[in-house]
């Protein structure tokens, strides 16, 4: 690492910090609650983000599976199996925040709606994608297979969300939106958004990192044994 | 171009002749299917006159299964006495050898289809001949195997291989079942082709996509 990456490394994790605090006290302190569905609604500054990351991570797993099955560079490769992992928690954190707020909402944990039914399929996709690497024969192999399920998962998207929008039309109409956001609203929203997406990038800085320094030391062992 | 079909057919050939020897894959799949379906008469206590509605599910469901079973064995098969390393031998793109066991592929499921939907229909004591149903049933297959095809030579490498299909196939096809279901349903009803013909539509993207985009990335998943 030489000393100007260590530097914007260490800018973003700065920025990321001041930008999560920030984001913190204005769902909490700044944004006034909102009129007809109370306290419950200020989940909805952390799930709309998240589920933002979740999918700006198969997003970036996509371009990096093409480019590593095209190049043949290893940190592609460390960049799309990160960004999945980082995608499969985001999901998960979708799938569960979903439900928190569904409840006192809507009346209800959960509906087969196209949005909640993506997400859902897309965290069983990925955790296919995420199994396919621990279990391959061998890690070449693995590579290779979870690039194209990044691939072909990926384009799934778009065709699950019209089947599951055209099989179950009636479309719970977020109460949210329903008045428009408020200025403080829109702009607690966008802190968040900004906040959650430093945290990814940052997230996936560390974790591909990780698995080249894991590469090379795997690497440097199997010549020590020759 | 006329070349590569031959190719192709003569691999399609090598397994439509390997599965009438050793009848491996068809006969244990359809009785598979069939007790799916026997099954699912008991889990669900259907009465005739509101079969319609939960049969297509059923159908589909029992037809899924048995497809992920299929397509295990397809390339389970190639793993034996090392066949597989022979097809890649081949002085032939991987692309035709990507055609060539999607064509096997789909006809050994079709024909499981085609074998168990009358019988299907007469179970549920529904109309007997529906050729929109055979359209349906050609769409949704085709892209079972587009899809199945890929995932099933990709999963033959990995461990604990016969779990790996499922969970990695089953999720990425859910556009084909949801389709497949929702149009089944007003076909078996007798409803006219304006309700189907969405779902028709969703079906014919899904196999283009996947058959193009499969025949691009097969290259990587049996490259040694």
């Amino acid at each position: 690492m030489n000393g100007n990456h260590t530097m914007g490394n260490g800018l973003l994790w700065g920025l990321g910090f001041a930008l999560m605090v920030a984001a913190l006290y204005m769902v909490f302190v700044y944004v006034p609650t909102e009129k007809s569905s109370g306290i419950v609604q200020r989940i909805f500054y952390f799930h709309v983000p998240v589920a933002w990351v979740s999918f700006l991570a198969f997003f970036v797993t996509f371009i990096a599976s093409i480019l590593y099955l095209w190049k043949r560079v290893t940190r592609w490769d460390a960049v799309a199996s990160a960004s999945a992992e980082i995608g499969v928690i985001f999901t998960t954190l979708v799938l569960v925040t979903g439900p928190i707020w569904a409840k006192p909402a809507w009346g209800i944990w959960w509906t087969w709606d196209a949005r909640l039914t993506t997400s859902l399929v897309l965290w069983l996709i990925y955790i296919g994608y995420l199994l396919v690497r621990r279990l391959a024969t061998d890690s070449a192999r693995g590579a290779r297979y979870s690039a194209v399920i990044g691939i072909v998962g990926f384009i799934d998207v778009p065709l699950v969300f019209i089947a599951v929008n055209l099989w179950r039309t009636q479309h719970p109409t977020t109460i949210i939106f329903e008045g428009g956001l408020t200025t403080s609203m829109l702009l607690t929203l966008l802190v968040c958004l900004a906040a959650f997406t430093i945290l990814y990038v940052l997230m996936v800085l560390q974790r591909a990192g990780l698995k080249e320094l894991e590469a090379e030391i795997k690497h440097l062992k199997s010549l020590q044994n020759e | 171009m006329n070349k590569a079909l031959i190719k192709i057919f003569a691999i399609f050939w090598k397994d439509l002749l390997n599965e009438f020897r050793t009848k491996e894959i068809i006969v244990s799949v359809l009785v598979f299917v069939l007790l799916v379906l026997v099954i699912f008469n008991f889990a669900f206590d259907i009465e005739i006159n509101q079969s319609e509605t939960v049969a297509s599910g059923i159908l589909w469901v029992a037809l899924t299964f048995g497809g992920v079973i299929g397509l295990n064995r397809t390339f389970a098969v190639e793993k034996e006495n090392s066949r597989l390393d022979g097809l890649l031998l081949c002085p032939v793109d991987r692309a035709v050898i990507y055609w060539g066991k999607l064509a096997g592929i789909f006809t050994f499921i079709l024909v499981i289809a085609v074998v168990i939907a009358p019988v299907f229909l007469a179970l549920f004591n529904l109309p007997l001949f529906l050729p929109r149903l055979a359209l349906i049933i050609i769409l949704a297959v085709l892209g079972f195997s587009a899809v199945g095809t890929l995932f099933s030579a990709l999963a033959v490498n990995t461990r604990s291989r016969d779990i790996m299909l499922p969970v990695l196939f089953l999720p990425v096809v859910v556009p084909v079942i949801i389709a497949a279901v929702k149009a089944t349903g007003p076909v078996l009803t007798g409803s006219p082709w304006s309700e189907i013909s969405t779902w028709l539509q969703i079906m014919v993207v899904f196999d283009i996509i996947y058959l193009v985009v499969a025949t691009l990335v097969f290259d990587f998943v049996i490259e040694e």
